[in-house]
């Protein structure tokens, strides 16, 4: 129901804009594929997709074609799901050392209460770099504090400023704030997919930072918040007549926080060290909250104890410099190590799409390493879809999935390829960009003209 | 309001470094005297063997530039080698060549032979199969902070930008690099064997740079690529008026950029003329005091006498233009812009001028001056007749450049661009040694040259492609299968990763 609503929606923006592809959901059949379907079926070496009214309704070897659909032959080049970046700041950033273009920051005002949702602009240039790479769906999650410009380079650095301007509250803005999903489909005015999935933390040594300088600090804000939001849940009524002990957070920040300690909605813990993971697995069995792991260059020496957690974890397979105290045992098997032991990986890259390698390559880079082509695959498609509660409607290709589907050049992993077609919702997303604007452009003979006539 | 944190984000944190790629093609058809500063020698290189001949009071070799030229020298001597033969790979030379079931031959540090199936390998040489897997020059990174700021990047040892003064041309990298980064190791499993260190590009001036040899060493004087010229970096835009705009000094502006270089040269000139006057008078037998050494202006001078490349950090292309003016005022040569994101804007401009231009494959946009920051830039570059080198300026992608370089080339593939792997290759090796002063040495595979040798497990330009052997001098420096080829630095000793990063 909602969803024919939004196709409906979308349709009637895209009518409004000339494109190239087409600009609805039409019926498309996509055959001689190399289907990689993300599901206990496995890839089928050759077969036909079918795409009717925004979802997929037919995957197989031998699938009747529609009437009137329209057929493209992938020429047996590869099909996936549409790719999940499960943890960026697209649509919320615009050129990254420029903070006026940054409303993935909490800023020192607020803290789990921080809401990416209402900073979303879907016409950012990077929706459309991001699709080129194959993402179809993008993770947004906060970052705590106020970014300032570093002294050295190029280097982006927190500030966190103490707490106690947002009205009252005591703790430091240790919650980062919560995170979004999205669409990155063309000329969608509302591209949220899911908001408030998860709220946001940082422990080990920035952790430690924000709260004060130490790690004893942050856990022990922490649990003191969680208590804070499980009282302030209980006594709503109570709490607005003045008629609790004061909180060290503010309304805004518990609100935030009860849907966690409900265990409705995990924290996005970022951790590195071992001990620190160990931690966080404590804490949340303590609290009993969900949580995801981010980062976790050590991740692989507690593989087991995630797994036996069942905490789904988010790793860059790039991670190896000893960079950090905390990170002294980062090793570029930890994906493959984690995924033997039983942990649901989700494979990310830099935050944002101007970053040096997209997803799919750092999945390449796993494979290298060790971790089987299907589980690299998964960490990209199915993974990031099931560990951030959107495996019912993207991540896989099957019949009732939207049709989030993209056609490669050749092996997604691979450095040479890239997606020859992209759909989201069963719509051809257009292939341009502000970057192959400016490659047509510069390509153009010259004519006796500036550059800005082409 | 006190700051409880100031942390850097982990991820977050991108050392801006300046890097520029040269097209290999554009390179190659250039005569190597027009890349070479050094060809012209000095006047205080000529002076240089006679520092005080004529002199009533010998000057202290530190007091004299010309008498002073290498008082870090290198120590470097090449690790045991064993005459070693390559059979059967694919064999990509940098010099335009890519053969099928090729042999490479090294025998006393040296390249001596380079073929197809039916080269002879001499008597005792070691021969390794290496049927199904590829050979290429090592790899060449030109913008490397490996060292000045190594890992841990913990604040004391945040050594690579001296930040202090717009112009510090009188510092130099070697003096800041840690030889004990674990970085290096990692580099090294990536297939480089030589780099440049480069100061950062907070001031208009960075200082010199260094070009080491990829091997374990106590100290940088072990690592110094022997006889390899200095290299000056140089900083366009928004860094250093960012930098002293925030200290309340010159520059602020990108005009006051431009005043700062120009106004640097001018008092270089003028420098080097002192002591040309002081020289003169020596050498006609007049009494002459010399004038007071300053290292900031020796460097420039260095670069106005050409013996100091210029390593200049510079996106845009407006920006590289004025550059290229400055140079022509003053009389010098850009020998390479770092982080070229426009030079595709420029391309025959800098292939006319022969500047090189060190990129990377598709990063750009993450500050005003990258914005306009695309995939196709090298391979466009190239098509154009420039020189193309993939640089990394980051301690992950430089374990990865020989990926790098394959993200470019199928950019510029899909772009029509028609490159061919054996091309292509001399972004990462060739041309990166030509900018780097080095090219009659190493960067391709040809008889002669220093046995600077990868083995790779397939088509370099994979992704899930990895070194097995690096080879440097015609000594094994890593090796993918043993262990004991996997030297490990004090840092990581007892540390819970114990230095292991790879399966």
């Amino acid at each position: 129901m909602r969803a024919m609503t939004m196709i409906r929606r979308v349709c009637g923006l895209l009518g409004l804009v000339a494109a190239t592809a087409a600009t609805h959901a039409e019926t498309v059949a996509i055959v001689h594929a190399r289907l990689e379907t993300m599901t206990e079926a496995g890839p089928i070496a050759s077969g036909t997709l079918v795409m009717k009214d925004g979802n997929i309704v037919a995957v197989g070897e031998s699938v009747r074609i529609p009437e009137g659909a329209r057929v493209i032959d992938a020429q047996h080049d590869v099909v996936t799901p549409g790719l999940i970046a499960p943890s960026t700041n697209v649509m919320v950033d615009e050129v990254n050392l420029l903070p006026e273009t940054r409303d993935d920051w909490s800023g020192n005002r607020i803290s789990a209460g921080f809401d990416v949702e209402y900073g979303i602009n879907p016409a950012s240039t990077l929706v459309r770099i991001g699709r080129q790479s194959g993402v179809t769906t993008a993770v947004i999650t906060p970052l705590a504090g106020r970014m300032t410009v570093g002294a050295d380079d190029d280097q982006e650095v927190a500030a966190i400023e103490g707490g106690g301007e947002g009205g009252g509250n005591t703790d430091p803005p240790l919650f980062a704030g919560q995170a979004a999903i999205v669409r990155l489909s063309d000329n969608d005015a509302e591209p949220v997919e899911k908001a408030r999935v998860a709220v946001a933390l940082d422990l080990g040594e920035a952790g430690a930072s924000h709260a004060g300088g130490s790690r004893g600090a942050a856990i022990v804000f922490v649990k003191s918040a969680l208590a804070d939001a499980r009282r302030f849940a209980a006594n709503r009524t109570a709490y607005d007549r003045g008629e609790t002990r004061p909180y060290g957070l503010s309304r805004v920040d518990l609100e935030a926080l009860v849907p966690v300690v409900q265990s409705k909605t995990p924290l996005l813990v970022r951790v590195h060290r071992a001990s620190d993971i160990r931690e966080t697995l404590r804490l949340a069995r303590e609290e009993k909250v969900g949580v995801i792991l981010e980062g976790a260059e050590e991740g692989w020496m507690v593989a087991a104890d995630i797994a036996r957690a069942k905490v789904p974890v988010l790793i860059d397979p790039q991670d190896d410099l000893p960079d950090a105290f905390e990170s002294l045992a980062a090793r570029l098997d930890n994906a493959a190590r984690l995924n033997q032991a039983g942990v649901t990986i989700g494979i990310k890259a830099k935050r944002d799409f101007n970053s040096l390698r997209p997803i799919r390559l750092n999945a390449g880079t796993a494979v290298a390493y060790g971790l089987p082509y299907e589980a690299a695959l998964a960490a990209i498609t199915s993974n990031p879809a099931r560990l951030w509660g959107i495996a019912d409607r993207v991540g896989a290709l099957k019949p009732g999935m939207r049709g989030d589907v993209v056609i490669w050049s050749g092996d997604p992993l691979e450095t040479t390829s890239y997606p020859k077609a992209v759909f989201i919702r069963g719509v051809q997303q257009p292939d341009r960009s502000r970057r192959l604007e400016l490659r047509d452009r510069y390509m153009k003979a010259a004519d006796g003209y500036p550059p800005a006539y082409h | 309001m006190s700051h409880i944190g100031f942390q850097p984000v982990r991820g977050q944190i991108f050392l801006a470094a300046s890097l520029m790629l040269t097209l290999a093609s554009g390179c190659a058809s250039t005569p190597p005297a027009s890349l070479s500063p050094a060809a012209k020698p000095s006047s205080a290189a000529k002076t240089a063997e006679k520092p005080a001949a004529g002199a009533s009071t010998a000057v202290r070799p530190g007091m004299d530039p010309a008498a002073d030229r290498d008082p870090f020298p290198s120590t470097y001597h090449p690790l045991p080698a064993r005459p070693t033969a390559l059979v059967g790979a694919t064999v990509l030379t940098a010099t335009g060549q890519q053969i099928e079931h090729g042999v490479v031959v090294m025998v006393d540090g040296h390249i001596t032979a380079v073929g197809g199936p039916g080269t002879p390998v001499p008597p005792g040489t070691v021969s390794i199969d290496a049927s199904g897997k590829w050979v290429t020059p090592g790899v060449i990174d030109v913008h490397s902070h490996l060292g000045v700021y190594p890992s841990p990047a913990v604040s004391s040892r945040q050594d690579g930008n001296e930040m202090t003064d717009p112009n510090t041309a009188g510092v130099w990298a070697e003096n800041s690099v840690w030889p004990q980064d674990p970085g290096f190791d990692r580099a090294r499993a990536g297939g480089v064997t030589t780099l440049q260190i480069l100061p950062g590009s907070g001031n208009l001036f960075g200082g010199r740079s260094v070009t080491i040899r990829n091997v374990p060493a106590l100290t940088i004087q072990g690592m110094k690529f022997p006889g390899a010229p200095y290299g000056l970096k140089m900083a366009c835009g928004e860094n250093p008026k960012r930098e002293y705009g925030n200290k309340g000094r010159l520059p602020s502006t990108a005009m006051g950029n431009v005043y700062g270089y120009r106004k640097a040269w001018i008092d270089a000139a003028e420098y080097a003329r002192k002591w040309d006057d002081y020289r003169a008078k020596i050498a006609r037998g007049e009494q002459a005091d010399p004038p007071k050494r300053d290292l900031t202006l020796d460097t420039l001078a260095g670069v106005l006498s050409g013996e100091i490349l210029v390593h200049n950090h510079c996106y845009r292309a407006d920006e590289m233009a004025t550059m290229i003016d400055i140079s022509h005022e003053f009389g010098y040569r850009v020998t390479m812009f770092h982080h070229a994101v426009e030079a595709y804007k420029i391309a025959p401009l800098l292939a006319k001028e022969h500047v090189c231009v060190a990129l990377w494959a598709e990063r750009g946009g993450m500050k005003m001056e990258a914005l306009d920051g695309i995939g196709e830039n090298a391979a466009m570059v190239q098509a154009a007749g420039g020189c193309v080198v993939i640089h990394s300026d980051d301690g992950q992608l430089i374990q990865r450049l020989n990926q790098e370089a394959g993200i470019a080339l199928g950019a510029g593939w899909r772009a029509g661009i028609r490159i061919s792997r054996a091309e292509a290759i001399a972004w990462i090796t060739a041309n990166p040694a030509r900018t780097l002063g080095i090219s009659d040495r190493t960067g391709s595979l040809e008889p002669g040259k220093l046995a600077d040798v990868v083995l790779w497990s397939g088509d370099p330009f994979s992704v899930y492609t990895i070194a097995e052997k690096v080879f440097i001098d015609g000594a094994l420096v890593y090796d993918r299968h043993d262990p004991h080829y996997q030297p490990r630095s004090d840092f990581e000793l007892g540390q819970p990763g114990e230095g292991a990063f790879h399966p």
